[in-house]
């Protein structure tokens, strides 16, 4: 039944990438953009640790945890250049 | 007792699923931008949330050892993810709303946003 | 004596963070990391104390265990209910909003953690503080009555860390 449930939820996130993919693509504004790439960062965090409790491993851990990081660096850098046009003032 | 076990993971999962698939079918189907913001909050909350909940009940239950460090993603999200959407509400302040769009400020007059580009010269990007 | 044990945890709970994340990120339960935990929980608070001049002081640590619980109660219900909106009901029917929720808190730790807790609950997302940090901006979703979201924050989060930090 976990087997099942873990397919179900594979095919949940892997449309939201899909969708947050077409929201990239077709988006009006550079804020959208951003916030489409942060929605993707998150679900693939969830992604990797479904993959981590599919396998029965541990060693994905480590890995979304540095996405979370990274993701969080990088959208914050997005929105600073968008915000003042610069990072590092 | 087992069935039990796995009822309660793969209900975690199946919400959690629902949530992350429903919060970016609002990316696209919310037409204002401030309203596509609130779709990422979901995705964070229960929709990490509920995956992380099912890697700590499956390692906890199922293979017998306690493997708590899923939490730590979970409390990175909840520090992270406000801090992004404030960033992301700003530039949206900054770029699209005029001072006689929003609420009134109070004593205070102005939103801190506009009230730094009375004082600072802020580059304008709108052109770009 | 006290005074002693002040300059060598001068800041207590962050050294009980500190170890608390160092043995999860080790992830084993052993005296092991317990215990480099704990070396790294003194010799950090103690070397960045000049950058803490004057940290929060927290009060009340029931109300802190109960307002994380009505804080994780509230993203439940409010995903819910931001799951029927977005998938029942048609955009042209929505009432987004931008409300003024006028602060009492004065420190910047407890504005944040209000800030956070109104973006974190789905369907609330604060956008702007005001010039001299008195008025948070916050937009909502679906609002069709305002000020019934602007009560329901500052009866539900702001009292409850009025009573916590002030």
């Amino acid at each position: 039944m976990i087997y099942y449930a873990i397919l179900f939820a594979f095919a949940c996130f892997g449309a939201a990438i899909m969708m947050c993919l077409w929201r990239i693509i077709t988006a009006d504004g550079v804020g959208t953009r951003v916030l489409a790439l942060d929605t993707m960062v998150i679900n693939t965090i969830a992604l990797l640790i479904l993959y981590g409790l599919n396998l029965g491993t541990e060693v994905f851990f480590e890995s979304a945890m540095i996405i979370a990081m990274l993701g969080f660096v990088s959208t914050v850098a997005y929105a600073r250049f968008m915000l003042r046009g610069n990072i590092i003032e | 007792m087992g069935f039990i076990i796995e009822l309660l993971i793969a209900f975690f999962l199946i919400v959690s699923g629902i949530f992350g698939v429903v919060g970016s079918y609002g990316m696209i189907k919310l037409k204002d931008p401030m309203s596509r913001l609130h779709a990422p909050t979901k995705a964070t909350t229960l929709g990490v949330g509920g995956v992380l909940l099912a890697s700590i009940c499956h390692s906890v239950l199922i293979e017998e050892h306690l493997s708590l460090h899923e939490l730590l993603i979970t409390l990175f999200l909840f520090l992270t993810a406000p801090i992004t959407a404030l960033f992301i509400a700003k530039w949206h302040i900054h770029r699209h709303e005029k001072p006689s769009d929003l609420p009134d400020a109070g004593e205070d007059e102005l939103w801190a946003t506009h009230a730094v580009e009375q004082v600072e010269d802020v580059p304008d990007h709108s052109k770009s | 004596m006290i005074r002693l044990l002040h300059r060598i945890f001068p800041h207590p709970h962050l050294t009980l963070l500190l170890t608390i994340v160092w043995v999860l990120l080790a992830n084993n339960m052993t005296l092991n990391s317990l215990v480099f935990g704990l070396i790294l929980g003194i010799i950090i608070p103690f070397i960045t104390q000049p950058y803490w001049p004057d940290r929060p002081k927290l009060r009340n640590w029931p109300m802190v265990v109960e307002y994380i619980l009505v804080v994780l109660w509230d993203i439940v219900v409010a995903n819910v209910t931001v799951a029927r909106v977005i998938l029942f009901k048609r955009d042209a029917d929505r009432q987004p909003a931008w409300i003024c929720v006028p602060l009492e808190l004065r420190t910047p730790e407890a504005i944040t953690v209000l800030a956070g807790t109104i973006t974190m609950t789905p369907g609330t997302v604060s956008s702007d503080l005001s010039a001299q940090g008195h008025n948070l901006l916050v937009h909502c979703l679906d609002a069709p009555d305002p000020d019934a979201v602007r009560d329901q924050i500052k009866s539900r989060y702001e009292r409850r860390l009025k009573e916590i930090f002030e």
